[in-house]
């Protein structure tokens, strides 16, 4: 991608932050931030922290931590699949634990929302440590997206 | 204190405290467990950084997912033969309602409890236990000392 767009690309970042991290009371406590997006995929990070230790014998973040990450990145990728802005709300998540985290190391969630219909949305996801070719955890979700209404979707589900 | 001599304690006394405060993220989410008629209740206390949609407000749903895998873990720490922590393989959350911003509990049941794997299910409510807000089937691989 040429340099010209790369300030028009940090402008997009930072407003996608905003509106998936600073108006989300949860992603913002858990600190998360955009790592990257495309039209209908959207990568989230979430870093390290003593405080999310699940197992401090291992030091690996908790589960619950991850599930957060993989919901809201789900989420945020659907409503950039939307044409006008529609309330989301997450109807079911699964996801696989496919190999152990490792301690000390932020978790990249990419999400990609691979359908759109007129009431549901279809997400596919896959969390790792920066390589996409091992990932700690793969994930698949369905959203339900709701009429058109004239309130800004915060970009998560309720 | 570590994580394995929680476990014990809770099960000599029957008292979750040790485990909250053995394992951080727990306290980070305010999820403690209570015996209750012999069985096993875990509550995630409300505290406004839980919100996912501060229009409603409603509670973020990756904090629900996070109460139900924590109370399945819970459930299976009370009643395993083991004091190591068992692995999630897989957990699917299915969201029912809105959880309004106020404290949700949760209670675990064993489909299956075998050698290796425990298959769970896990119900989270707020105020009537038969209208939950969430529902998760997890998985869980039982790791030997």
């Amino acid at each position: 991608m040429p340099d010209s767009f790369l300030p028009q690309r940090d402008e997009i970042r930072r407003r996608l932050e905003g509106r998936y991290v600073g108006s989300v009371p949860h992603n913002r406590a858990l600190n998360l931030r955009v790592a990257d997006y495309r039209p209908e995929q959207l990568s989230l990070a979430l870093p390290y922290r003593e405080d999310l230790v699940g197992n401090p014998e291992t030091g690996v973040l908790h589960g619950g931590c991850i599930t957060s990450l993989i919901d809201a990145t789900c989420g945020g990728a659907v409503i950039l699949s939307l044409v006008a802005p529609r309330r989301i709300a997450t109807l079911d998540l699964r996801i696989d634990y496919v190999r152990p985290a490792l301690p000390h190391q932020e978790v990249i969630c990419d999400a990609h929302c691979y359908k759109v219909t007129r009431h549901v949305a279809f997400v596919r996801a896959a969390a790792h440590h920066g390589d996409k070719a091992s990932p700690i955890a793969t994930a698949s979700g369905t959203f339900v997206v709701f009429a058109d209404d004239n309130r800004s979707s915060g970009g998560e589900s309720e | 204190m570590n994580l394995r001599e929680a476990v014990v304690i809770v099960r000599e006394t029957g008292d979750f405290t040790a485990l909250q405060e053995a394992i951080p993220y727990a306290r980070f989410m305010g999820i403690t467990a209570e015996l209750v008629g012999g069985d096993i209740i875990s509550r995630m206390r409300y505290s406004d950084h839980l919100v996912g949609n501060a229009s409603v407000p409603a509670l973020h749903g990756g904090t629900l997912g996070a109460l139900l895998e924590t109370a399945a873990i819970f459930k299976l720490l009370w009643h395993g033969e083991t004091t190591a922590v068992p692995k999630t393989i897989n957990i699917t959350v299915e969201y029912l309602r809105g959880a309004r911003a106020q404290d949700v509990f949760a209670r675990a049941e064993f489909t299956r409890r075998g050698r290796r794997v425990a298959n769970v299910r896990v119900f989270a409510w707020q105020d009537d236990p038969q209208e939950p807000v969430a529902l998760a089937t997890a998985h869980f691989l039982l790791v030997q000392d």
